[in-house]
Formats: C-alpha cells, sequence, structure tokens
C-alpha cells in the first residue's frame, strides 16, 4: 500500500504550488520569498486556478514563474503590473491576486502605479523584493538605497530613500508590512496573514542581492539587515479553518480579527506601538530608520475599510462571464435612448 | 441705423433677389463660457424640426471661459453636413473678433450683431442688423446674474424672424435642450420671443436666405460621435473601462458612464454588471484594459493623441502577449500638445506601428455618427478574435460635434468571445499552446484565469508556441511570422472599403473618416461644375484588402484625401502597394485644424489636374481670427 499522500485542507499536494526552476543566482533572496510564497498558499489551502501572479520586470520580476506553477500568470512591463493586476481583479473579483515587483519596478519607473495602486485598496498582495539595487542590469542604486550605501564599486548614494512602507501607509494601503527574506517565521506569518485580507496588502521583503549588493558597505547586505532588523511585535496567524487557542498574558498582545475570520496575534516587543494607528506606525518607521534599523512585522493593518472593487459596486459574479443578457440592454433601451436625441 | 446704411441695403438686397433657401451656413462668434451652446443646440434642433438636413460644429479654444469660440451651423437641402468654407450668416457677439469675423465674409452675407460694435461701418458690401442685446435682456431677465446666460438665446429670436424658422419647433427645441429646467426653459422661451418681437418691429429682410420646411429628417437623431461610440459599447457587452481625461475623448467615456448607470445597473441587486475606472493616466488606462482583457473581461478605453504617445509600450505589450483591447483615438491635432480643440487625421502611422519592435495593429475608421455605432461593436468582436488591440481611429470633428442621423439598430447577433479554449477543443486539437496556431489561421486558442482550463504564463519577453520563456531564434521567428499571418488574416475580417465605382471615371478618389462629407460634395462640385467624373474608395479598417489594389488599378490618377501634413494614409499605402500603383497616386492634404471642406477639396484636385482655378481668398472665421496668446 502507497504512504498516504501529504496535502492541505482542500486535498492538494505541495508539489502543485512549485513552480518552474529558478533561474536567479545561487542564494538570491528572492528565492527564499518564493519558497515562503509556496509554503502560505498550500497551508491556507489556496486553489491555485483562482490564483494570478502579476510582475513587472527585473530579477523579482521573474520570480512568479518558480511559484505556483498552476496558476496564470503575467509578467508585463516595467513597473507597470499595478495597472494589468487592477484590470484583471475588475474583471473578475472572485480571483486572488499576488504580484511581486522590485525597489526598481516599484520606487522608480512604478512610483506613480504604485502611489495610486495603495490609494484604491485593490485586493491584491503586493510584494516588493527589495535589494536596494538593480540586479538585472548589473548593480546600478534603486530608489531604496539607503543614504551613505555604498556599491562594489565604491560609488556612495547620496539621495534619501523611499521608504515603501511609509509610503503605502501615508497613501491608505490597509495592511502594511516589512520583512527580511532570511526570517522564514516572519514573512511565512505575514504572507498567511496577507491572504486573510481583503484590501491591498503591501509587503516589503528586503532581500539582499548575493551578486551585486552584499558586501561590507552596503545597507541592504544578509550581514547588515541581520544585525539591524528591529521587530516592531512578534506575529503569530491562526487561520480561519484552524481551532487553535492563544493564551497570552493580558495586555502584552493585540489580537486583530481578519475579513476571513483568521485571527492575527502580534505580541508587543514595545509597550506603545498599536498597529491599527497610522501616526504609531508612521512614528515608528521613522524612528527606526534615523537609527539606521529596518522596523519588521506588521507596520498597520485596517481591517475593515471597504476594498476598490466593493466601492465601484460590481455584481457578485466575476464580470468576465456575464451572459449576454445582462452585458447588453434590451432593444427598448435603445429605442428609450435613440427618441431622447430626436 | 443711417440712411447710408439703409441704402447700401437696399442695393443688396437688389442683388440678392434669388432667395437662397435651405442651402447656407450660419456662423455665431461668442465668447466661451456664456451660455452660447444652448442657443446654438436650440438653432440647430430647429431646423432639423422644420426638417431641414442641417449639420452643427464647433470651433472652440482649449479653455473654460473668456476666449472666443465659433458656432457653424448648415442647412443643406442637398444633404451636405460638411464644413463649409464660406460664412453667409455671421452672428457677431464676441467684441473681440468682431472686426476680424466681419472682414473676413464674403460680399452679401449678413450679419447680426451687437449694436455697440457699430460694425456696420466696416463693410459697404453686407448687410447688417443691429441688436440691442442688452437693452433686450433686461426685461426678460430681472435677474442680473442669469442675464449673461439668458442673453444669447435672443439671437436664436432674431434668426428666428429673419430666417423663417418656425417660433413653436423652437419652443420645442428649448424644452428639449433644457429638460425639466423649469425656470431656464421660462426665461429662454422669453428671450427667443424678445428677439422675434424685435426684429419684426425693426428689422426688413434683407439678405436671401431662408430656412423653409423640408421633409427630409423625419426619425432623424442628433448625436455627438463620442456619444454614438459609447452606446456602441454599451450594446457590445463592455465590461471594464479605464481612461483617463483628455479633449477631444473625454466625452465618450463620460456619457459611457450615464448610459452603464442606467441601463446596465442590475435590477434586482442594484449592482454594477461594469466597472468603470478613471485610471492616473493613459498607461495605466491601457494596462488595466489588458489585465482586464486578459482576464476575459469585454475592456476599452478612449484618448487622444497624447495618450496614444504614452501608451505606445502597453500597445506592444498587447500585441506580442496577445491581450485583446479596444482604444478609441479621438484625434486632435498635434504634434506635442498641438491644438487639443481642433480636429486632424494625425495619428494614423503612428496608431498602425505603436510601440517598439515589429509591432502593427488593426485600426478601424467610422466616418458617420452610424458608424461609430456599429463600429465600436466590430472594434469588440475584433479585439476578441485576433486576442490584439483594435484602434477606432475616430477624430475631434466625428467625436464632438453633433450630427444628424438616422436611429441606431438593435444588434442582431450575438457577441463572439473569439477563440476560448474548450473541454471540446482540447480534445480536437490534443495538446494546447497558448501560441500554437492549430487552424493555420495565426489565431491561437486562450484561456483565461479561473475558467479551469490549463494555465500559462503570459510575457512580453520572448516566448515559444507553448508561452514559456524562449530566446531561441527559431522560436522567435515562428512566432512572428505566425503573428503576421493574424495580421493577414485580419484583412479578410476587418470592415471592407465602401465603394463608388463610376463607370468612365478616370480619377479616384481615397479618403477616410470625417473627410467623407467633404469628398462626396466635392464629387457633386468637380461633376457639376468641370464635367469632372470620379470614382470613391472609403477606406474603413487597416489592413487594406486587395480591392485597394484594384481601385488603384482602375485609375488613372488617385488622389489620397486626408487632414493631416504628412499624407500618412498615402505613405501607409505605399508600403504595400507596388511601385506601378504608387505612380498613380496625389495627394489632397488639409491640416488647419478646422474640419475639412468640400471647396478646398475641389480647387487642389483641380489645380493638379491642370485647371485654372480662380483662388478665392475665403478666410473662415476661426482659421483666422485671434486665437493668439491669452494663455
Amino acid at each position: 500500500m502507497a504512504t498516504p499522500l501529504k496535502v492541505n485542507r482542500i486535498g492538494l499536494e505541495p508539489q502543485v504550488y512549485k513552480g518552474g526552476k529558478t533561474t536567479l543566482c545561487a542564494g538570491c533572496g528572492h528565492n527564499a520569498i518564493s519558497e515562503r510564497i509556496i509554503d502560505a498558499f498550500y497551508e491556507m489551502g489556496v486553489d491555485p486556478r483562482q490564483v494570478i501572479k502579476l510582475s513587472g520586470i527585473g530579477c523579482s520580476s521573474k520570480s512568479p514563474a518558480y511559484f505556483l506553477g498552476g496558476s496564470h500568470g503575467f509578467n508585463a512591463v516595467h513597473g507597470r503590473m499595478p495597472s494589468v493586476g487592477t484590470g484583471a481583479m475588475l474583471a473578475n473579483k472572485k480571483l486572488i491576486a499576488i504580484g511581486v515587483s522590485g525597489d526598481g519596478d516599484t520606487g522608480a519607473i512604478g512610483i506613480g502605479q504604485f502611489v495610486h495602486l495603495m490609494r484604491r485598496n485593490l485586493p491584491i498582495i503586493y510584494i516588493i523584493e527589495d535589494n536596494g539595487c538593480y540586479g538585472l542590469t548589473k548593480g546600478q542604486f534603486s530608489p531604496t538605497a539607503d543614504l551613505g550605501s555604498k556599491l562594489k564599486t565604491g560609488v556612495v548614494n547620496d539621495l534619501p530613500p523611499i521608504d515603501t512602507c511609509a509610503l503605502a501607509v501615508e497613501l491608505g494601503a490597509t495592511f502594511v508590512a516589512r520583512s527580511f527574506s532570511g526570517d522564514k517565521r516572519q514573512l511565512l506569518s505575514l504572507l498567511k496573514a496577507a491572504l486573510a485580507h481583503r484590501g491591498t496588502v503591501m509587503l516589503d521583503v528586503i532581500s539582499p542581492c548575493v551578486t551585486f549588493n552584499d558586501h561590507e558597505g552596503s545597507t541592504k547586505s544578509y550581514a547588515y539587515v541581520k544585525d539591524h532588523d528591529d521587530p516592531v511585535e512578534e506575529v503569530s496567524f491562526v487561520p480561519f479553518f484552524e481551532d487553535i487557542a492563544v493564551d497570552y498574558a493580558p495586555g502584552t498582545t493585540q489580537e486583530v480579527t481578519m475579513h476571513d475570520g483568521s485571527k492575527l496575534f502580534l505580541k508587543k516587543l514595545e509597550e506603545d506601538y498599536d498597529p491599527t494607528d497610522k501616526i504609531s506606525a508612521l512614528k515608528r518607521l521613522h524612528e527606526t530608520a534615523r537609527r539606521g534599523e529596518f522596523a519588521t512585522g506588521l507596520i498597520y493593518i485596517e481591517p475593515d475599510r471597504d476594498d476598490f472593487l466593493t466601492l465601484l459596486n460590481v455584481v457578485d459574479e466575476p464580470l468576465a462571464t456575464l451572459p449576454l443578457d445582462r452585458i447588453r440592454p434590451g432593444k427598448e433601451a435603445l429605442e428609450e435612448i435613440m427618441e431622447g436625441l430626436r | 441705423m443711417s440712411p447710408t446704411d439703409l441704402a447700401v441695403q437696399e442695393q443688396q438686397a437688389a442683388r440678392n433677389k434669388q432667395r437662397v433657401v435651405n442651402d447656407f451656413s450660419i456662423q455665431i462668434a461668442t465668447v466661451n463660457g456664456s451660455g452660447s451652446q444652448t442657443a446654438n443646440m436650440v438653432l440647430l434642433r430647429s431646423i432639423l424640426l422644420m426638417g431641414v438636413p442641417v449639420s452643427g460644429k464647433n470651433m472652440f479654444p482649449s479653455n473654460i471661459a473668456g476666449l472666443p469660440t465659433w458656432y457653424t451651423i448648415r442647412a443643406s437641402k442637398r444633404h451636405y453636413v460638411a464644413r463649409k468654407k464660406e460664412v453667409d450668416f455671421l452672428v457677431a457677439m464676441n467684441p473681440e473678433t468682431a472686426k476680424e469675423d466681419v472682414l473676413t465674409l464674403e460680399p452679401g452675407a449678413a450679419v447680426v450683431y451687437d449694436e455697440p460694435l457699430k460694425l456696420n461701418a466696416l463693410r459697404g458690401d453686407l448687410i447688417f442688423y443691429p441688436v440691442p442685446f442688452d437693452a433686450l435682456v433686461k426685461p426678460v431677465c430681472p435677474d442680473a446674474k442669469l442675464r449673461r446666460l439668458v442673453r444669447n438665446m435672443i439671437y436664436d429670436g432674431i434668426l428666428a424672424k429673419l430666417l423663417g424658422l418656425d417660433p413653436v419647433l423652437m419652443e420645442q427645441a428649448l424644452a428639449k435642450q433644457l429638460g425639466k429646467k423649469a425656470k431656464a426653459v421660462t426665461l429662454n422661451a422669453g428671450a427667443l420671443k424678445a428677439g422675434f418681437d424685435y426684429a419684426e418691429a425693426n428689422f426688413t429682410k434683407q439678405d436671401p436666405y431662408f430656412i423653409e420646411p423640408m421633409n427630409e429628417t423625419a426619425g432623424k437623431i442628433l448625436i455627438e460621435g463620442n456619444t454614438a461610440a459609447a452606446i456602441g459599447c454599451m450594446m457590445a457587452g463592455v465590461t471594464v473601462v479605464a481612461w483617463y481625461p483628455i479633449t477631444p475623448s473625454s466625452s465618450l467615456c463620460e456619457s459611457l458612464i450615464t448610459y452603464m448607470k442606467k441601463y446596465r445597473v442590475d435590477k434586482t441587486t442594484g449592482k454594477a454588471t461594469f466597472a468603470i475606472v478613471q485610471a492616473e493616466d493613459e498607461i495605466a488606462s491601457l494596462g488595466m484594459v489588458i489585465g482586464a482583457s486578459w482576464a476575459g473581461a469585454r475592456s476599452m478605453t478612449a484618448t487622444a493623441g497624447p495618450g496614444i504617445s504614452l501608451m505606445g509600450e502597453f500597445a506592444g505589450l498587447a500585441y506580442y502577449a496577445e491581450a485583446p483591447a479596444v482604444i478609441f483615438d479621438v484625434q486632435r491635432v498635434g504634434p506635442s500638445t498641438g491644438l487639443p480643440t481642433r480636429t486632424a487625421q494625425g495619428d494614423l502611422l503612428q496608431a498602425a506601428f505603436l510601440s517598439h519592435g515589429d509591432t502593427k495593429h488593426i485600426m478601424i475608421m467610422p466616418s458617420s455618427v452610424e458608424e461609430c455605432y456599429t463600429m465600436s461593436q466590430e472594434a469588440f468582436e475584433l479585439a476578441e478574435l485576433f486576442q490584439t488591440p483594435i484602434f477606432v481611429m475616430m477624430d475631434l470633428d466625428l467625436g464632438m460635434n453633433n450630427w444628424m442621423s438616422d436611429g441606431f439598430k438593435y444588434p442582431e447577433k450575438p457577441i463572439n468571445r473569439g477563440k476560448l479554449l474548450t473541454d471540446e477543443t482540447l480534445k480536437r486539437i490534443g495538446e494546447w499552446g497558448r501560441y500554437k496556431d492549430v487552424d493555420g489561421d495565426g489565431i491561437t486558442y486562450r484561456t483565461i484565469p479561473g475558467d479551469g482550463m490549463p494555465v500559462y504564463f503570459t510575457r512580453g519577453s520572448g516566448h515559444n508556441a507553448k508561452g514559456q520563456y524562449s530566446e531561441r531564434p527559431d522560436d522567435y521567428v515562428d512566432n512572428m511570422d505566425r503573428l503576421a499571418r493574424k495580421f493577414e488574416t485580419a484583412r479578410k475580417f476587418v470592415p471592407k472599403p465602401a465603394i463608388d465605382a463610376v463607370p468612365g471615371a478616370k480619377i479616384g478618389f481615397i479618403g477616410y473618416g470625417t473627410s467623407d462629407w467633404a469628398i462626396g460634395e466635392s464629387r457633386d462640385q468637380l461633376r457639376e461644375e468641370t464635367d469632372l467624373k470620379t470614382s470613391y474608395f472609403r477606406l474603413r479598417a487597416y489592413p487594406f484588402n486587395e480591392e485597394l489594389g484594384n481601385f488603384i488599378d482602375a485609375h488613372e490618377r488617385v488622389y489620397v484625401i486626408e487632414q493631416n501634413r504628412d499624407a500618412q494614409l498615402l505613405q501607409l499605402m505605399k508600403l504595400e502597394l507596388t511601385p506601378e500603383r504608387q505612380t498613380r497616386l496625389r495627394s489632397v492634404l488639409h491640416y488647419n485644424g478646422l474640419p475639412i471642406d468640400a471647396r478646398s477639396i475641389t480647387d487642389d484636385v483641380l489645380a493638379q489636374e491642370g485647371f485654372e482655378v480662380a483662388r478665392k481668398t475665403v478666410r473662415t472665421a476661426g482659421s483666422s481670427a485671434g486665437m493668439t496668446g491669452g494663455e
């Protein structure tokens, strides 16, 4: 008798969630992120056929080919993935969208579309695989490179970085988090929580570029990030389909109920931090940055705000497949219009 | 009025004993933002209601209030609805342009003007009707704040009396224009009457122009091309719309919003069967359209030249990754910002090859508001059939002006979503590849996310028949050749040309879009004035089909008539035509921002044909007047 296969709650094996073989550099942080995405979608029991994977252009944007091989994918143009994702979600609100971008794809060429995506609160998980440089064109600085960070060639960055998390909080994203490709546990919890959220998830994952930006003097190297990672809380995620009681001492942990009924338990590491408060979130981001550190974890969450599709008041079924009689008004409608023009 | 004026007017009257009925143009010169649009629309509709074919063209500035604007109404018993170059009847309301407007008129033209402007002193060969607008508006509109808006309705009353318009029909037109705004209707009806009464009491008819009832407009509608296209999109079952405001295309999406809110909201749930998003720019607009169509929605955007420029990258993606998209280009004058409120056909080459690499696109070209309606529907069919962007090449003249038309017909056919992979097809073809050409027509089967069919990875980078990333030379060539094959297939499916082959004609005309109206009139002029017979090929789509070559072969000289400087259609044709055919081509170009007119075509063709052309220096207000500076 064959050994029973390991399956998730919808009966799918882990294998189904894998993608093609990666062509990124060995040790690239992006590959670790792909692995966490695979784990999160498997563990949450998401049907891959309902998922769309989107990306722009760059090393990061290649990665959707390396996870969820059973999902439709769209590798769009540089910096413009948000609009393509928006269109797809307008067409079919039942889809689950995950977009992977990079710090150049988001912070430079794509900053406009990023800004407006955050404002709309479209249901999408937007991940920035953030290494502070352009890998595919061999290591130029990107807009998230820190002031004073040094390239291999010795060139020092003299412009202030764009903090994509602060920007996202400011602009209206309803789930803003930062993590580190090297922190398996935190990243997995955040990704699972992201799947339970309805609205825009902005997840900035610092993901060192082993080839061009992992040296002494770089503020996005493994060593530097490891030393300067400053978690805002300990994140535990309990999905709606698991009946797990979490014990915690009163006042030590904040509990957040997600859109689908899942729960987030945020164990406080600092007394005054409240991730449901915008001002608290921004203050924390600025303070950590001033110390040259990275605030990681769930920075900000607003679980109840209407998403873009709710605001547009579209019908419950996917617009893409509505039958003709629902999308073409009858003869009498045309006649009424014509009469009005006579 | 001085005795001299009267004497001049009498002379003129004698000269103009010949009545000119239902065949003249009225130009109304006002300041934009002064509420003249209502007065102009009432005048236009009144003529229509009298059964007389009519057209209205707005020449307006890129400005909200305070700059000169001209509205031209042409009544034509012969159904000529193109712009008429000559102005027969001027209503001069704008002090800034009045002098130049009057100086550019042909002798014998009539002028209604605001009395304090004293325009009668400028010329002795015109007929003048001075009107004290301010004095007349006071009693009919006690509220001083509203007077500016009501004042213009007085010239409608004056014209009603002078031209013989039916006051009852005018009131009907007024009610139609203002709808349920009872107070506004009362005020304007008062102004209309004040004008009529003033003209009756003070003017003796001196000019020869009359509107007399005909029976040529029964059942006709008045509609702008943008509105017509919007109705077409709704009937085509559009579900996702993304747009960014830009003149002259904005009203397409705006009227679409109005119609969709009325006719496409589910009655039981109150929810919309559509999503319309005002995007952050034209790039995002097309990105959303591509994302939506990739996920199976019928989606569209509307823009103008500057937006088309921005859409270049995404247009290439849609071509190469093969995503349907319907893109309306309501063309305006370029280059760059150009003349945002003037018309042109200057985006043809840009749209045909929009984006880098070997990219080419299908374009369809409506000439009439009716075609705006039908071709909108065809655009969605073609987009899904060919899984590629379809550019609907309109222009400002068509999109933003009011055109007379028969009522639109309800679509007979159900919609066709093109080659979507089904279980049945999958069984038939065996192995599916997103870009595998199983039918030999270059068109491949696609799946959409969530449909449960095999998935694929869509990309703008090189790919093989399975959609996998590939940089192999053979994969690249195979795919590009298949795309070329698909484009060849499109020749048979795009709207066919409308051909009027005249036996014995040595000259052929080729035109498209709004030029059609002036071309028809010019052909009549050539036949009637110089006995020159012409055949006509009205192009309705790119890629061309074989009939183009046949038409050229059948004529000694072929004039390609278009509204741009660089003969863009002619250049596009040259890419495909044999050298022998190319030698037969001539060009007639019109690109001053105003809609093309028949006389310009006629004169140009006659000159090229070696006729002695008495070049009249007709200058049209708006073409000459003070649209300089003032930014």
